[in-house]
């Protein structure tokens, strides 16, 4: 039986969830998208354009029998905003997953906890399965977890900086501490950061930028679905310890050459 | 009558619904969804709900993003 990443009811193989912004063009992404083999997309919810009706809807490239949406409240400031924007989620895709992000400031794109806990609390008693984008602090992560979120996101960097898993202790501390599945949201910058967060024991990475800003999206998009394989893959088997000194792989015994020194 | 429909002033005739509303926007209904004066309008009620002044909209659909 192949192993599966569990969101509430939602069950999916793979454990990339990918972005759809940012994007050239929509065939673009709708390549992209395949390339990484996600079968969770995620999606921003916006004031529909008014003036110019004739812009080709992103809904048009995204297959619904072979994604998920996955909308977000990205570019929300307050925890009122993130639940009015994740309500018109749910209207729009009649589905109960939400992204949540509810930010604290425009320049670093940090979460603010407070209201980010806010939304958390009400969105769950009306019914949402909801997945809180988070900082990587392994407190705030528990009482996501406790206000009922079905899966917390810390960064490992922020959202767009490329900047990769910035601190493993506190991914790890969070794993630790946490039951819900927890997947590494924003900052990633190339497959291996990808590989790292899934290795620690992440059970998904989500992602956009890494791939949307590459030179070759969908080359990338490959690169993160076999990044997103090999860590996973590497965290089942079990890494050896790090040690501080060399242990040969070779028998000790039985070597022809004289024994230096001896 | 004026109503403000995203973050803008409109005019529209007197009892217009919103049903109607969408069609003369050309929106297709089922890739939005609707907050009037704060509230989610089911999309089942769009042909029975009739605007009124000063009524605030909000029509918003799914974009890129991540």
């Amino acid at each position: 039986m192949p192993e599966t990443l569990k969101i509430g009811k939602h069950e999916f193989t793979s454990r990339l969830i990918v972005g759809t912004g940012k994007y050239e063009t929509f065939p673009l992404m709708a390549q992209a998208l395949e390339a990484s083999g996600a079968q969770v997309v995620t999606v921003a919810v916006r004031r529909v354009n008014l003036t110019d009706r004739s812009k080709e809807s992103l809904l048009d490239y995204i297959d619904r029998k072979r994604y998920t949406i996955l909308p977000n409240t990205a570019g929300c400031y307050t925890a009122e905003d993130a639940v009015r924007a994740a309500r018109l989620a749910r209207e729009v895709g009649l589905s109960d997953l939400i992204k949540l992000e509810v930010l604290g400031d425009e320049k670093t794109l940090l979460p603010d906890p407070v209201e980010t806990l806010k939304a958390t609390e009400t969105l769950v008693k009306e019914g949402f399965t909801v997945l809180t984008y988070t900082s990587d602090d392994p407190v705030m992560a528990k009482k996501l977890e406790n206000a009922g979120a079905t899966s917390v996101m810390p960064a490992g960097a922020p959202i767009g900086s490329g900047q990769g898993i910035l601190n493993r202790s506190n991914i790890l501390i969070i794993l630790e501490t946490l039951k819900v599945p927890v997947i590494v949201d924003a900052g990633v910058g190339t497959a291996s950061d990808v590989t790292i967060a899934m290795e620690l024991g992440c059970d998904g990475v989500l992602l956009n930028t890494g791939i949307a800003g590459a030179k070759d999206p969908v080359k990338m998009a490959g690169a993160m679905k076999l990044a997103v394989e090999a860590g996973r893959l590497a965290y089942l088997a079990g890494r050896i310890p790090k040690k501080l000194y060399a242990k040969a792989s070779s028998p000790t015994e039985g070597v022809i050459a004289v024994k230096r020194g001896g | 009558m004026r109503i403000q429909l995203n973050g803008q002033e409109r005019a529209t005739e007197p009892g217009t619904t919103l049903a109607r509303l969408l069609a003369e926007l050309g929106l297709d209904k089922v890739r939005v969804a609707v907050e009037r004066n704060f509230e989610i309008v089911p999309r089942a009620s769009y042909a029975s709900t009739a605007l009124a002044e000063g009524d605030r909209l909000e029509v918003v659909t799914f974009v890129g993003g991540g």
